[in-house]
């Protein structure tokens, strides 16, 4: 039997599955509708003191869409809730007693005070919320008033607050960190250094979706002026792993519990957050974009195919693609391979050639014999991958690796022996090959 | 067949007036921008695509798609104009499904190629919607050249060398300039008077005079032409239509196609055209599906088609015999007429042999006949050229005037292009293609380049 169930720093649910903190969870009404869909867990949209922010009155968000209009990347400049401390609390509280087998997590944000921190910890606990989560990542609006990212860029605080925190509750504390830093695992070091339990990354990365060329206003304009939001979906996805990776292979954090967010649609992207080392995942941009209802799919998607895999349960994957990220230095340079076009799939676009010609290797044919025909040519090939990037037809071209002769491009035989830029002749600093 | 029983049945409003006007709707339905820009989404942009080969004009088709999708439709328009003018009408009546979409990688790999005819349509209506000119004539050069035959190759001619800063003047025999985009061509496929729009736009480049109402032979001398201009373009078109070599060609009810279409085209009102109950056409090519669907459209109740050969030797494209089909027409194959019935003048019925592709693929007749009861018989068994006005210096190939590669005739100074000419595709855009070759030789004769 396939085990979905998730403990992640303790905290239990029915599957891994969480709502972000952000507007799908600013309200019982929502989160019940959430649970009812079958959420295994939400995050309550971030808390902050009374009396509570405002928000603009105008757009809060602004997209970024393919040709049919499908949302891409996602845009927002909402604060953290702005509703009364004590409803918020009040519908927390009730929503735990009516779904105590789901994980009800309260992101909180007040001014970098202590006091501030023990005055509203306690507050959270009396609701029998599973545990915290330290919103570090807001990077619009609350930052300009020292909260938020303004935290999470600065080690320090991290390390500072998450302390506060866990000598002020016996809560779980996650700290969610911001993607808006030069190295991210500066501020999860300081958040394990300051006794967190879990990080949660990330949070939404500085962005203008656009600039209006008639009235020359940013994407989403209030009044005609715009401001810097928080950019997520699935066009984020890829910064998103990297920094979960980061953290996940970094020896002062490993082991580390991180729950993973960043433009997670579906249960592909959840499994290779977490093949990345995230305990569980966090969505928000596709349900605002589809409504709960994907996580149907997301759970039956995600058991599907542990089942092929043979994983009975969460911990049967997560992490193990982490071993598998290394440094650029020590790939290994006696790899290599040729691209192949199969021609019985090939429907003869030519992508692949004019990418090659006009802006890599002029390793591509255009004709054969007169006729329209895309081959490869070994002896300029370098096994880039463009031409699979840009070719419209899945695997209709594949790379092929040589394992033996002469490579016809730079005429060396062909090693076997894994060799990286350590020890290459080339590498001014290089070590003696062992 | 007891066709004499019945009174033969010709008469105008066979069907409801707003009935006729939905029946001659658009065919296809213009794409929004919605529309157009996931269409262009799916044109992946080819190397040297082959959608560009296979148009008779070259446009440049990933380019213009490409435009449609970054928000740019007038950059788009003015890719397909500055390589066929007439790219608004061939977006509406090319058989793109048997070039441009024909050939396109996604047709090859998919079976739906990218909608090439209605992005194009696309992307010129937002330019004739905006009234913009994209054309700039060259500086005056002085030479004044004579186009004769305002249809898509005089005018294409006539347009490309005022741009190159030539003074034109195109003369027509008929009213309006077009030609077949005014007087054939059925009428759902250009809508909304699209012909004239489309001529008044070239014309609006300036340097193009007009004189219609005179005809080449009759009231046009072509010694005079070349006397007067220095030199002369020939883009007449066909005169006459094909007929059937049969007894009783002057019934009453036996109409030759194209005068139908052009008097279809030129009515105020659908529905005060005579139309037969029963209808027959004899014909397998555009005009055949054109008068066939049309007369099914103004309320004929069985309009049949009856072709020689068979389907697959049918000029009218799969497309079109589809929609022929779709709209209640029926089509007989391999079946030539061999008798027009009459009675007191007039048509009613008409009887046919079967035939077969015997020995080497020639037609030959079976010798079983059949009768169709018919009200109205439409000839649309091809056109032919008229040579009047020719003056007889300008040599002729299998009917149709000669010309090279540049559409040169035997006589210096007077070129030729679209159907009148030999080896001609019969095809808008091939017309246009023709003028547009001609001009760029004129041009090249009249500077003293390649004369």
């Amino acid at each position: 039997m396939t085990d979905l169930r998730n403990d992640f720093v303790g905290i239990k649910s029915p599957n891994p599955f969480w709502l972000a903190s952000a507007p799908p969870t600013d309200k019982e009404y929502n989160v019940v509708r959430a649970f009812k869909a079958g959420w295994g867990g939400v995050v309550w949209k971030t808390l902050g003191e009374d009396p509570p922010i405002v928000n603009v009155n105008g757009p809060r968000y602004g997209a970024i869409y393919g040709a049919d209009r499908r949302l891409l990347g996602f845009n927002n400049i909402e604060l953290i809730t702005d509703r009364p401390l004590d409803v918020n609390l009040r519908e927390i509280k009730q929503v735990k007693q009516d779904w105590p087998d789901r994980a009800v997590v309260v992101s909180l944000m007040v001014p970098c005070e202590e006091g501030a921190w023990k005055k509203i910890l306690p507050l959270v606990e009396d609701t029998g919320a599973d545990g915290i989560e330290l919103n570090f990542g807001c990077p619009h609006g609350m930052s300009e008033r020292g909260m938020g990212a303004a935290v999470g860029q600065v080690p320090e605080y991290v390390e500072m607050v998450a302390r506060w925190c866990k000598q002020n509750t016996r809560m779980p504390v996650i700290v969610k960190l911001t993607p808006n830093i030069t190295d991210v695992r500066n501020p999860a070091r300081a958040a394990k250094q300051g006794g967190a339990d879990a990080v949660s990354l990330i949070n939404t990365i500085n962005s203008i979706v656009g600039v209006d060329l008639d009235t020359m206003a940013p994407n989403p304009a209030t009044d005609g002026k715009g401001t810097h939001g928080g950019y997520c979906g699935p066009a984020v996805k890829p910064i998103a792993l990297s920094m979960v990776s980061e953290i996940a292979r970094d020896p002062a954090t490993a082991g580390f519990p991180i729950s993973g967010i960043g433009g997670i649609s579906d249960w592909r992207d959840a499994a290779e957050f977490m093949a990345l080392g995230a305990g569980n995942v966090q969505v928000c941009t596709a349900a605002m974009a589809y409504g709960f209802r994907i996580v149907e799919d997301m759970v039956e998607g995600l058991k599907t195919w542990m089942e092929e895999k043979g994983h009975a349960r969460l911990d049967d994957f997560v992490g193990k693609a982490v071993p598998n990220m290394t440094d650029w230095q020590y790939l290994n340079l006696n790899y290599v391979v040729k691209a192949r076009i199969d021609q019985d799939d090939c429907i003869k676009c030519g992508r692949c050639y004019i990418a090659c010609e006009d802006t890599s290797h002029q390793a591509i044919t255009a004709t054969k014999d007169g006729q329209r025909h895309f081959e490869v040519i070994d002896e300029e090939c370098v096994g880039c991958n463009l031409c699979v990037s840009v070719c419209p037809v899945e695997n209709c071209i594949t790379m092929e690796r040589l394992t033996d002769g002469v490579d016809p491009r730079t005429g060396q035989p062909i090693e076997r022996e894994y060799a990286n830029w350590t020890t290459h002749p080339n590498n001014p600093n290089r070590v003696a090959a062992e | 067949m007891g066709m004499s029983d019945a009174k033969r049945d010709v008469a105008a409003g066979r069907l409801p007036s707003h009935q006729v006007q939905e029946n001659f709707a658009d065919l296809h339905p213009p794409l929004d921008r919605h529309g157009a820009t996931v269409e262009a989404d799916r044109c992946y942009f080819c190397h040297d695509a082959p959608c560009v080969r296979a148009c008779p004009t070259s446009i440049d088709i990933p380019m213009f798609i490409r435009q449609i999708s970054t928000g740019n439709p007038h950059g788009a328009a003015e890719t397909i104009l500055k390589q066929n003018i007439m790219g608004g009408m061939c977006a509406r009546v090319c058989p793109t499904e048997t070039l441009c979409e024909e050939v396109c990688v996604r047709e090859v790999a998919e079976g739906k190629p990218v909608k090439i005819g209605h992005l194009q349509r696309y992307a010129t209506d937002a330019l004739f919607a905006d009234g913009k000119q994209v054309f700039v004539r060259a500086a005056e050069s002085g030479k004044r050249v004579a186009v004769v035959g305002g249809g898509p190759a005089g005018l294409s001619c006539g347009h490309r060398l005022a741009v190159l800063g030539h003074s034109v003047t195109v003369y027509d025999a008929r009213k309006k300039l077009g030609g077949l985009n005014e007087y054939g061509i059925a009428a759902y496929k250009t809508v909304e008077d699209f012909a004239q729009r489309e001529v008044a736009f070239i014309l609006s480049l300036g340097g193009i005079e007009v004189v219609t109402g005179r005809r080449l032979g009759a009231d046009l001398s072509l010694a005079q032409l070349r006397a007067d201009y220095d030199a002369v373009f020939l883009g007449a078109g066909l005169g006459a239509v094909n007929g059937l070599g049969l007894e009783g060609e002057d019934l009453d009810g036996v109409v030759d196609a194209v005068d139908y279409i052009a008097e279809l085209r030129q009515a105020k009102d659908l529905s005060v055209l005579p139309v037969g109950r029963e209808v027959v056409v004899i014909g397998g090519g555009m005009t055949a599906i054109d008068i066939a669907v049309q007369s099914k459209l103004l309320g004929a109740q069985d309009v049949t088609i009856v072709y020689r050969r068979g389907k697959a030797q049918m000029k009218a494209s799969g497309f079109e015999q589809d929609l022929a089909q779709t709209k209640g027409v029926k089509i007989v194959h391999f079946a030539k007429p061999a008798r027009l019935i009459g009675e007191g003048g007039a048509v009613r019925g008409i009887e046919f042999e079967r035939t077969r592709l015997g020995a080497g693929d020639r037609l030959e007749g079976t010798g079983e006949n059949f009768t169709l009861s018919a009200d109205v018989v439409f000839k649309a068994i091809g056109q032919t050229f008229v040579p009047d006005g020719l003056d007889g210096g300008v040599r002729l190939e299998g009917g149709r005037i000669a010309v090279d590669g540049e559409g040169r005739t035997s006589v210096p100074g007077i070129w030729a292009g679209g159907d009148c000419v030999a080896g001609g595709q019969d095809l808008t855009v091939a017309a246009v293609e023709d003028g547009k070759n001609a001009a760029h030789s004129i041009d090249r004769a009249l500077r003293g380049a390649g004369a």
